[in-house]
């Protein structure tokens, strides 16, 4: 084996900087659909509130080459989201960055709602009530008091959405294959220097995986750190 | 004239363990105070005045406005009822300083400004604490904020829940003393729920007392406490609270007279100036009887005393002898023996020896 001297490709270019679009894509719109979600798992009393709270946690525990397949099939041609694109007169899902997308909110979803859910759980309705007695209208509670206490949880959601789409491998394999600048993430760049043996640059790719994850584990333990003590 | 800010309801709310039906009028000014036992609904009474129990049902009407009746479907949100809310731990927020906590009901006052920053800020002696967190206030101080930040909301009507069950002992009696201070300076009305006689005794005008959800009892507070029919008058603490002012202070002796209708009472110095309201509470077993004015006795006060009515006591040697001094009810705690001995009768003349009497 060659030392590792040689810098990144264009080719490892583009796959970080498509990893990084699709990470914050992700977390952007994992951040605006999961706050109501979140919300909604934090205070509902319907009966079937366990149910949604099991659904979001599978990603969790699911295997993502099996979760990669059901949205393969459910995107293709005959599958019900491949049928409503046809309808709408969309490109197909699979195999493009939209695609990836999908699979990545579905993916990531219980590492964005579950920090949310469980910060709006330890708020309690205390603060909710008190507002309200100051009169300040759901929303503006929600604004003025809610998100900025919650913001420890919002914190936690970001780092953990952001960084597990980053990680994302098994999904990306099924839904979004190999295809350079739309699909060809650094987790498959790294995948297919080993396959053509070409060690030093997937070591380049894969140091700075874990560097990265070690730097966004260690902001967070920083960031949560300074605001208990503040 | 002044406005009619007289708070009425009639509210009805099931909960697993209690059913409550609690309708009363409470005066427009001063401070009323929601009295009973925990368990027997005052808090939950007390939220659903303030509109914080979805499922409570019935009328609230503050003034000329209503601000529910479910049976009209009329049911004004938290947010729109002019009032505020003290609550028993003090729930400031915690990512806002202390300014900016008063400065967040300021701005969504309901009323027009009657209370400025300044005024609240001194009243309760905050001016020090601005700057700070929530987190770096002792509880005294927590509450004293919240209580300037409800005040500051420009209410109609202030609730407050046991707002010192989570202060000290110093902290609980400064604080007091400014709340005395308040219903002079509102002009609303204010519902004050405890389960401390003291502070009841100390605060409040009128009672509304509590029991199984029910209110069972409603009145000014000296009436209430000293009806015999009622569980107060049978406590360890019974006794009456009688609004006296200062006639004139005897340095000499480190004594302070106190003038009500039924007569003078004599305590240690009061600092206070001649004039001054001051509440006192005389215990119903620090008042001994006799037929005769003691020519000999260390007993300083003596009032000229009529027997209203005697009732027995849970002790089976005591019975409690309602008292009427000037057009001021208190209590006795004698034994049968001694009410056989002097033949007591609703109607007799007495002699009330006063032995302890507890100004604030």
């Amino acid at each position: 084996m060659t030392p590792a001297t040689s810098l990144l490709s264009p080719a490892d270019v583009d796959a970080i900087w498509l990893t990084l679009k699709l990470a914050g894509t992700t977390t952007v719109l994992l951040l605006l659909l999961g706050t109501p979600l979140a919300w909604w798992l934090a205070h509902s009393r319907a009966r079937w509130r366990g149910v949604i709270n099991a659904l979001v946690a599978l990603p969790l525990i699911l295997p993502p080459t099996v979760l990669g397949f059901y949205l393969l099939v459910a995107m293709g041609p005959d599958g019900p989201i491949g049928r409503f694109t046809a309808a709408a007169g969309l490109h197909a899902l699979p195999f493009t960055f939209a695609g990836l997308v999908l699979g990545s909110l579905i993916y990531s979803l219980p590492f964005v709602v579950q920090p949310i859910r469980d910060a709006f759980i330890a708020i309690g309705p205390r603060p909710r009530e008190v507002a309200a007695t100051l009169g300040a209208r759901p929303l503006d509670a929600f604004f003025s008091v809610i998100l900025p206490l919650a913001r420890p949880g919002f914190l936690t959601a970001t780092v953990l959405g952001f960084a597990h789409t980053v990680g994302e491998f098994g999904v990306v394999l099924m839904i979004g294959g190999n295809i350079p600048q739309e699909t060809r993430v650094v987790a498959i760049q790294i995948y297919d220097h080993v396959e053509a043996l070409e060690y030093t640059q997937a070591h380049w790719l894969a140091g700075g995986m874990l560097l990265f994850s070690f730097v966004v584990l260690l902001a967070l333990h920083l960031l949560n750190d300074r605001r208990a003590q503040a | 004239m002044t406005p009619d800010t007289t708070l009425g309801f009639d509210l009805a709310l099931d909960l697993p363990q209690l059913a409550i039906r609690a309708a009363a009028t409470v005066p427009g000014v001063g401070v009323t105070a929601l009295f009973g036992a925990s368990g027997s609904g005052k808090t939950t009474l007390l939220r659903m005045l303030a509109g914080l129990e979805p499922a409570g049902r019935g009328q609230i009407r503050l003034g000329g406005t209503c601000w529910q009746d479910d049976a009209s479907g009329l049911r004004l949100p938290t947010h729109q009822r002019p009032l505020a809310f003290v609550f028993q731990e003090a729930s400031l927020f915690a990512h806002l300083n202390v300014r900016d906590n008063l400065a967040y009901g300021l701005a969504r006052a309901r009323a027009a400004q009657v209370i400025r920053f300044d005024d609240a800020v001194g009243w309760l002696g905050i001016a020090h604490l601005l700057a700070r967190r929530p987190a770096h206030l002792s509880g005294g101080e927590r509450q004293r904020v919240a209580i300037a930040r409800a005040l500051l909301a420009q209410p109609r009507l202030l609730l407050m829940d046991e707002p010192l069950s989570a202060v000290d002992a110093d902290g609980r009696d400064a604080i007091l003393d400014t709340l005395e201070q308040l219903p002079a300076r509102l002009g609303i009305p204010v519902v004050y729920v405890s389960h401390s006689i003291e502070e009841v005794a100390r605060l409040a005008d009128h009672l509304l007392l509590m029991s199984g959800g029910r209110i069972i009892a409603d009145g000014p507070t000296n009436t209430i406490l000293t009806r015999c029919d009622l569980p107060l008058a049978h406590g360890a603490h019974a006794g009456a609270v009688v609004h006296t002012t200062i006639r004139q202070h005897d340095p000499a002796h480190h004594l302070t007279t106190l003038a009500f209708t039924g007569g003078e009472l004599t305590v240690g110095a009061v600092d206070r100036a001649v004039g001054s309201a001051v509440r006192v509470r005389i215990a119903a077993r620090d008042i001994a009887i006799a037929l005769n004015p003691p020519a000999d006795s260390s007993v300083l006060n003596h009032l000229r005393a009529q027997v209203m009515e005697i009732s027995d006591d849970p002790n089976p040697a005591h019975c409690l002898v309602r008292l009427e001094v000037g057009n001021v009810q208190l209590l006795a705690r004698i034994t049968h023996l001694s009410r056989e001995r002097l033949g007591l009768a609703a109607g007799t003349a007495v002699w009330a020896l006063v032995k302890g009497v507890a100004v604030r």
